[in-house]
C-alpha cells in the first residue's frame, strides 16, 4: 500500500495503479479524452496532465503509475495551464460545428471545453478536413474532421470485439480514423464505439438527426433479446423509443450492449406493429375491437374444449415474453385444464422436460464461469448466441482461463481455444462422452454411463485434462446443444463431467426469459418454481402430433419452432389459432385466426430471469401503441372471462408477487436430470446443421431495419465443408438445392471449412428457409 | 498474389520474432511484397502496395488488415502511390542540402521533366524528396528503389546514374 496526496488529500492506495485510478477513488475528476477504465491506456490525448511534485513538467494521469508519497495536484496553475494548451491544441482542428452535430449536449470535447478552452481561437489559419467513411448500417462515420484520434474505437474493435476493424492511418497531421479499405464494421458489439467515442465522429446511424439528446427522457430497462440480461437505458421522447443506451452493471454487461440491444428498437416502432385486435372470417381480416375479440377467442377456446377435448389446446409460449405474461399463460391453460404449455419452442428433445427437476440455468453466476480457470462450451455458436458473453469470454481468456470448444462448426471465436473438437451434429454426443470418458480415467472415477462408443481423442484427452486440473471449471450447453435432438443425452453427459470433474454444468439459456419460462411454469412438465404438475405435450409434441386449437404468446411460430415445416403446417390444420402478439407478421396473417395486440417489453411492466437466475424487474418505457394492451392484463380478462378463479391483478408486480410466494428462485434452478440418458454412438449422414442467425433471434430484431441490412443478416446460403462438397459433386459459388421432406429451397452454395464434414448449414428462423424441417435433422443437396 | 520465394522470405522474417510478438513481421513482410511487387510491376501503379495486397499479407502473416494498412502508411518508404521503375529518393536534410542535395533533387527533376513528387510519363522514374540517409558525410545522397544508396551525387554522377539506369 502507498501513501500518496491527490489535492492535498490523503489516500492509501494499492501499487501499480495509475494516478487516474487514485483520482476515482477519491472521486476526484481529472478531465480525460481518451482513458477509458475497460481499455488499454493509449495517453495520447493528454488532456489528463496533472501536476506531481518534483515532477519537472507535467505527467498524464491515465500512464503514471502512484508512487509512495507522491503529491498530485489536478488543478494547481501548472495543470491547469497544461489542460488548457492540449484543450487549444484540440481544438485546432475540430469543425466546432456543434449546432449540426449529434452529439451535441452530450460531448465530452464540448463538456471540457466550456471548462478549459477558450472563449475564441487564436488559430486562424484553414482547418483540415477529413472524408467521411463508410463503416456500415449501424455507425455513422461522416464527419471525421471531429475526429480527436483519442483511439478509443480503435481499442475497442481489438481489445473487447477481438478483431481489430478500425484503425488510425497514416502519421501526423494526416492521421485519419478508418475501417480497411472497402469493409465496414462487423463485430456483433460495434454499436459501443458510438458510446466510447468522445466527440461526434462516431454517431448512431439510426438515430442521426432525430432528435437532441437533452429532449430525451432516460428510463432503465432490460435487454429482451439474450440470455444475458443486459441492462439497458432506454431513451424516450414523445412517447417513442428513440434510442437505447447501456446501463452499467458491472455482473452482467459492464457498460457494454451487442447492436441487438442497442438497435433493435427499431423494432418496436416499424409499421408490422400490430395496433388493433384482428379477426379473420371467410378468409379476410378485420380489425374489430377488444371485447369482440376477447369474445371470439373466449368462443374459440370452449368451443375446441368442448368438441374435442382440452388436450386437443396447446399454448406456445415465447421465451422472449415477461415472467409475468408466462407465469398468467401457464395459470391461464392450466386452470382452463389444458396441460400442453411450453415456452422451449426450439427445443426437440422431449425427454428433457421429463427429467428435469427445475428451471435449466447458467450453473452458476456470470461471474463465476468468467473467473472459472476452464471452460468447455458444447454445441454454443457464441458470437451469434450472446455476443456479449462471448466478448466477456474472451476477456477471461486474455486473463488466463482456458476455452475449449465442441461444436459443429470452426468458427473464428478471435480468442485462444485451448482444445477443440469439431464433429457433425450427429458425433456431438460421441465428442462430448470422449470428454467424459477420459475424465473418468484421468480420475480413476466411475461412471454408470455406457461409454464404450466413445473412443477417446488427442482434443478430448486435452479438455478432459484441462477441465480435471482447473481450480475451478465449467461445461456450458449452447443453443445448438439446447436445439439438438439428443440433448438429454448433453444434458446427462455435462452432469456426469461435473460430477467426475467439480466442474459446474448449465446451460446458455437461449432467450432472455428462457430460464423464466421455467421458473414461472411454463414447461409442460413443472409449474411454477419447479414444481411437478399433470403432464402436458411438449413443444416439439404439439407440433408433431397437430392440436385443434393453438394459443401463440408472443412467438412467430414458422421462425421459432425447431421444425418450422411441421409448425406451419399445424397452424393451416387447426381450427383456431390465437396469437397475442405485438406484430402483424405475413405468416400469422395466413395461419391465425385471431390477432391480439400486446405490449413489447417497452411498454409493459415485467421482468426477465436471465441465465444465471437473476430476476431483473423493469417498468414500462412508453405507453402502449394505439390499442396494444400488456399480455399480462389481457391474460387476466381472457382468465375473468373463462370463469377461472384467481385472475384479480392490479399490477404486473401483483402477478410477479404471487409467484414469488411460491417458492425461492434460487431453490428452483436445477441441472440435474432425474433419469439420463446415453446413447453416445455417433451418427453417419448429411444432417443440417440449422442456426439461428444473430437478427432473426426474436420478433424485435427481425423488424429493426438497420440490423437487417448489416453483413450479419445477409441472405442464407448452404454451406459445406469443401471435401462434402468434393464428394458430393457439387459446386462451390452455385445454387445449390436443399431438401427436407417435400420441401426444396434453392440457395447460394459456399464453401466453408469451418463447417464439420458432414454437417449442412443452413440458417433457421429465415424468412428464406422456413420452407424446411427440423434444424439438425437430415437433408439432401443437390445442383440446383 | 506473392510468388514462392516471397513468401519463404515473409516465414523466415516470421521465424526471426517471438510467437506472441509474431505480428512485428509485418513490416518485413510488407518491405518483401513490395520489393516483389516493384521488380515484377509492368505500370507504377502495379509497383506499388495497394489494398488487396496489403489484405493478402495481414492474413498471411495473421493479423487484421487494418493494422497492416496502418504499419503501410505510416512508413514513406512503403509506396502506397504508383511509383516508377527506379525511384529516385534525394536527400534534403541541412547536411545535404548544405552540400547541394536540393539542387541536385532539382537537376534530376529538370533532366527527367518532372518536379519532386511526380513520375515522369513512361512510369520510368519517380522523383522524391527524403529525410536524412545517415550518410552525411556522403551528401548529397540518393536512394534507388529504397535498397540502393548513391553517395556525391554531384551533376555529373547524376548524369552517370541516370545514363546507367536507362
Amino acid at each position: 500500500m502507498l501513501e500518496i496526496e491527490i489535492d492535498g488529500k490523503k489516500l492509501t492506495v494499492n501499487q501499480g495503479i495509475t494516478i487516474m485510478d487514485a483520482a476515482h477513488t477519491a472521486g476526484t475528476h481529472i478531465p480525460h479524452f481518451c482513458y477509458h477504465k475497460k481499455l488499454s491506456i493509449a495517453a495520447n490525448c493528454r488532456m489528463c496532465l496533472v501536476e506531481v511534485e518534483k515532477a519537472p513538467k507535467p505527467l498524464p494521469a491515465c500512464a503514471t503509475p502512484v508512487t509512495d508519497g507522491m503529491k498530485v495536484h489536478t488543478a494547481s496553475p501548472l495543470a491547469k495551464k497544461a489542460q488548457a494548451g492540449v484543450m487549444e491544441f484540440l481544438l485546432i482542428n475540430h469543425p466546432l460545428d456543434c449546432p449540426i452535430c449529434d452529439q451535441g449536449g452530450e460531448c465530452q470535447l464540448q463538456d471540457l471545453a466550456v471548462g478549459y478552452g477558450n472563449s475564441s481561437s487564436r488559430y486562424q489559419e484553414e482547418k483540415r478536413a477529413v472524408v467521411g467513411k463508410d463503416m456500415g448500417p449501424l455507425v455513422s462515420a461522416e464527419e471525421m474532421s471531429r475526429c480527436i484520434h483519442c483511439t478509443r474505437c480503435v481499442r475497442f474493435t481489438e481489445e473487447i470485439g477481438g478483431y481489430q476493424e478500425i484503425g488510425m492511418a497514416n502519421r501526423s497531421e494526416f492521421s485519419e480514423i478508418l475501417p480497411f479499405l472497402g469493409k465496414t464494421v462487423n463485430s456483433e458489439i460495434s454499436g459501443n464505439v458510438i458510446d466510447l467515442c468522445p466527440v461526434g465522429a462516431l454517431t448512431s446511424k439510426p438515430f442521426r438527426y432525430a432528435t437532441r439528446a437533452w429532449e430525451l427522457s432516460r428510463r432503465k430497462s432490460v435487454s429482451p433479446h439474450d440470455g444475458l440480461g443486459s441492462n439497458l437505458i432506454v431513451q424516450v421522447k414523445q412517447n417513442q423509443v428513440m434510442r437505447v443506451l447501456p446501463l452499467e452493471n458491472e455482473d452482467i454487461n459492464e457498460c457494454w450492449i451487442a447492436d441487438r440491444d442497442r438497435f433493435s428498437y427499431e423494432g418496436l416502432n416499424s409499421a408490422a406493429r400490430l395496433q388493433k385486435p384482428m379477426i379473420k372470417f371467410d378468409g379476410k381480416w378485420h380489425e374489430t375491437d377488444w371485447q369482440t375479440a376477447l369474445d371470439y377467442v373466449v368462443k374459440g377456446l370452449n368451443g375446441v374444449a368442448n368438441d374435442h377435448g382440452k388436450d386437443a389446446i396447446g399454448f406456445l409460449a415465447s421465451p422472449h415474453s415477461t415472467t409475468e405474461e408466462l407465469y398468467l399463460a401457464q395459470k391461464l391453460a392450466r386452470s382452463f385444464g389444458v396441460n400442453n404449455i411450453d415456452a422451449a419452442l426450439r427445443r426437440s428433445d422431449k425427454r428433457v422436460a421429463a427429467a428435469q427437476q427445475g428451471a435449466l440455468w447458467l450453473g452458476s453466476s456470470i461471474v463465476e464461469l468468467l473467473a472459472a480457470k476452464s471452460v468447455l462450451m458444447v454445441g454454443s455458436t457464441q458470437r451469434t448466441e450472446q455476443p456479449l458473453l462471448a466478448s466477456r469470454l474472451r476477456q477471461s481468456v486474455k486473463k488466463g482461463m482456458a476455452l475449449n470448444v465442441i461444436h459443429t462448426s470452426d468458427d473464428d471465436l478471435l480468442t485462444r481455444v485451448n482444445a477443440k473438437l469439431i464433429v457433425s451434429p450427429l458425433a456431438l454426443v460421441n465428442a462430448l462422452a470422449q470428454v467424459l470418458k477420459a475424465a473418468v480415467e484421468i480420475k480413476s472415477a466411475s461412471t454408470m454411463l455406457d461409454l464404450s462408443a466413445a473412443n477417446v481423442g488427442a482434443e478430448a484427452r486435452a479438455i478432459a485434462d484441462s477441465l480435471c486440473a482447473a481450480e475451478s471449471a465449467a461445461v456450458v450447453l449452447g443453443n445448438v446443444a439446447q436445439h439438438h435432438p439428443a440433448f438429454a443425452e448433453l444434458l446427462s453427459l455435462a452432469q456426469e463431467i461435473g460430477r467426475v470433474t467439480g466442474a459446474r454444468f448449465g446451460i446458455a439459456a437461449e432467450a432472455a426469459n428462457s430460464v423464466g419460462a421455467d421458473i414461472a411454469g411454463v414447461n409442460p412438465q413443472r409449474g411454477p418454481m419447479g414444481k411437478a404438475v399433470t403432464a402436458g405435450l411438449a413443444a416439439s409434441e404439439m407440433l408433431a402430433a397437430p392440436r385443434k386449437a393453438y394459443v401463440l404468446l408472443n412467438s412467430e411460430i414458422e421462425a421459432d419452432a425447431y421444425n418450422s415445416q411441421q409448425a406451419v403446417a399445424a397452424m393451416k390444420q387447426a381450427a383456431t389459432v390465437i396469437a397475442l402478439t405485438a406484430f402483424k407478421g405475413e405468416a400469422l396473417l395466413d395461419y391465425a385466426d385471431v390477432l391480439l395486440p400486446i405490449a413489447p417489453f417497452s411498454e409493459t411492466a415485467g421482468s426477465f430471469v436471465n441465465m444465471e437466475g437473476k430476476l431483473q424487474p423493469f417498468n414500462g418505457v412508453v405507453r402502449p401503441l394505439g390499442e396494444t394492451r400488456p399480455a399480462w392484463k389481457v391474460l387476466r380478462v381472457l382468465g375473468n372471462m373463462l370463469n377461472l378463479s384467481g385472475f384479480d391483478f392490479n399490477s404486473a408486480e401483483d402477478v410477479r408477487a404471487e409467484l414469488l410466494a411460491q417458492g425461492d428462485i434460487a431453490a428452483a434452478l436445477n441441472n440435474q436430470l432425474s433419469t439420463v440418458a446415453a446413447n453416445v454412438a455417433a451418427g453417419d449422414a448429411l444432417v443440417r446443421l440449422g442456426e439461428v442467425p444473430l437478427y432473426q433471434a426474436d420478433a424485435i430484431c427481425r423488424r429493426a431495419d438497420s440490423l437487417q441490412k448489416t453483413a450479419a443478416a445477409a441472405a442464407p446460403v448452404i454451406a459445406l465443408n469443401p471435401q462434402d462438397i468434393a464428394k458430393l459433386g457439387l459446386e462451390a459459388g452455385q445454387p445449390a438445392i436443399v431438401s427436407q421432406g417435400e420441401a426444396e429451397v434453392r440457395l447460394q452454395l459456399v464453401a466453408d471449412a469451418a463447417v464439420a464434414a458432414g454437417a449442412v448449414r443452413v440458417a433457421a428462423a429465415h424468412p428464406a428457409t422456413q420452407a424446411l424441417g427440423g434444424l439438425f435433422e437430415p437433408i439432401q443437396i443437390k445442383r440446383g | 498474389m506473392l510468388s514462392a520465394q516471397s513468401l519463404a522470405k515473409i516465414d523466415r522474417e516470421l521465424a526471426k520474432y517471438p510467437a506472441d510478438q509474431f505480428r512485428s513481421a509485418i513490416m518485413g513482410a510488407l518491405r518483401i511484397a513490395l520489393v516483389e511487387r516493384h521488380e515484377t510491376g509492368n505500370t507504377p501503379e502495379e509497383r506499388c502496395l495497394n489494398a488487396d495486397v496489403i489484405e493478402f499479407v495481414a492474413n498471411y502473416v495473421g493479423i487484421p488488415p487494418v493494422a497492416a494498412y496502418e504499419v503501410a502508411t505510416f512508413y514513406n518508404m512503403y509506396d502506397m502511390k504508383p511509383v516508377g521503375k527506379y525511384k529516385l529518393t534525394v536527400c534534403t536534410n541541412l547536411p545535404c542540402a548544405l552540400q547541394g542535395g536540393v539542387n541536385a533533387a532539382h537537376y534530376i527533376g529538370e533532366k527527367l521533366g518532372i518536379g519532386i513528387g511526380e513520375t515522369t510519363a513512361d512510369g520510368k522514374f519517380t522523383l522524391l524528396e527524403g529525410e536524412c540517409m545517415g550518410a552525411c558525410g556522403d551528401a548529397p545522397v540518393l536512394l534507388v528503389n529504397n535498397h540502393k544508396m548513391c553517395s556525391f551525387m554531384t551533376r555529373e554522377a547524376i548524369d552517370k546514374k541516370l545514363a546507367e539506369l536507362e
